[in-house]
């Protein structure tokens, strides 16, 4: 049953997170308020783990998610069901025209979600902050961080390192 | 993704030309799913079909399942340990900048009109007071966008 919700949890997911990067996240923070698969807190550590290995964020996300809700098996159906509806929209897309072009109405559709999507990761944002900065101490790190990514960039997993270390030597 | 992908498929393989690739990504921006995956299943569909499509959706699947499942192992074996504590414990608070730093950037190319900051803080205000689902939200948010545009074209 757990492999059934998963699969169509994650098929959803696959349906309506549109972009790249870390649109899935919002709607894998929706998941913890309705089924006891991770925590926010582990949800929150898989964002770190799945922005520091290979491969795009979305389906690492929903490999680890899998993985922590039912085992192996659990991460392959999550994975399967994320991938799924892109696999049938996009050779529909390919069938249909060998030249699709996003038309008026469908770029009329995405000026709406774009800022929609922005205001969920936000959101999203929100929650992790709520939980990981828990002191005055927290603040500072989080502002140090923040003004390093501005100022220098780099790779995330450079700043998550860091932000290992840090949390080491200051036990956070 | 991009560059990684033009040298792979253009440059070495010559599945597509380059002008075909940057399409190809306008198209996965704008079609339900990952960006990486639409544009895997797309090549891999114009080149051998449905099997094609499967192959190429499994070769950009696979190594990141094996790789989280793998570490994903080894970490929860670790979690209760202090130290690996202290470090998520920092780990966490970076994962709020880097989500804020992303933020900032895609605020600033996204709300320079006034239908999309009018959108962004309905959705804020939807989310943070009448919790709304995620799938919801992207759904009324593109309903209103289509019945705005509609409008605005009858008007003309």
């Amino acid at each position: 049953m757990t492999y059934l919700l998963l699969w169509a949890e994650f098929f959803k997911i696959g349906l309506f997170a549109i972009g790249g990067g870390l649109v899935t996240v919002p709607f894998l923070f929706d998941l913890t308020d309705r089924y006891d698969w991770f925590s926010k807190a582990e949800l929150t550590n898989m964002i770190a783990v799945s922005e520091s290995t290979p491969g795009p964020i979305g389906v690492n996300m929903a490999t680890f998610a899998g993985f922590n809700a039912a085992g192996v098996m659990g991460g392959i159906i999550a994975t399967f069901g994320l991938v799924l509806p892109s696999v049938i929209i996009m050779i529909m897309v390919a069938k249909m025209m060998s030249k699709y072009s996003c038309n008026v109405r469908v770029h009329n559709v995405l000026s709406g979600i774009r800022p929609a999507v922005l205001a969920l990761i936000l959101y999203a944002g929100l929650q992790v902050a709520k939980i990981s900065i828990t002191g005055s101490l927290e603040i500072l790190v989080f502002v140090g961080l923040l003004m390093m990514m501005r100022l220098w960039k780099q790779s995330p997993i450079v700043y998550l390192c860091l932000a290992a270390i840090i949390g080491i030597v200051l036990k956070l | 993704m991009l560059p990684l992908l033009r040298a792979e498929v253009v440059e070495k393989r010559k599945f597509v030309t380059e002008q075909e690739l940057l399409d190809l990504y306008s198209i996965g921006q704008c079609t339900p799913g990952i960006i990486s995956i639409n544009v895997a299943t797309y090549i891999g569909y114009q080149q051998k079909k449905i099997w094609g499509a499967v192959a190429t959706t499994l070769g950009i699947v696979l190594p990141s399942v094996i790789i989280i499942t793998l570490l994903a192992s080894v970490l929860q074996k670790f979690t209760d340990n202090r130290y690996v504590a202290y470090a998520f414990a920092g780990i966490r608070v970076c994962v709020a900048a880097l989500i804020a730093d992303v933020v900032y950037d895609l605020a600033k190319k996204n709300l320079n009109n006034y239908f999309a900051a009018t959108i962004f803080i309905t959705a804020m205000i939807l989310l943070v007071w009448l919790d709304v689902s995620a799938v919801l939200l992207v759904l009324l948010a593109g309903m209103v966008a289509l019945a705005a545009g509609e409008i605005k074209r009858i008007r003309k």
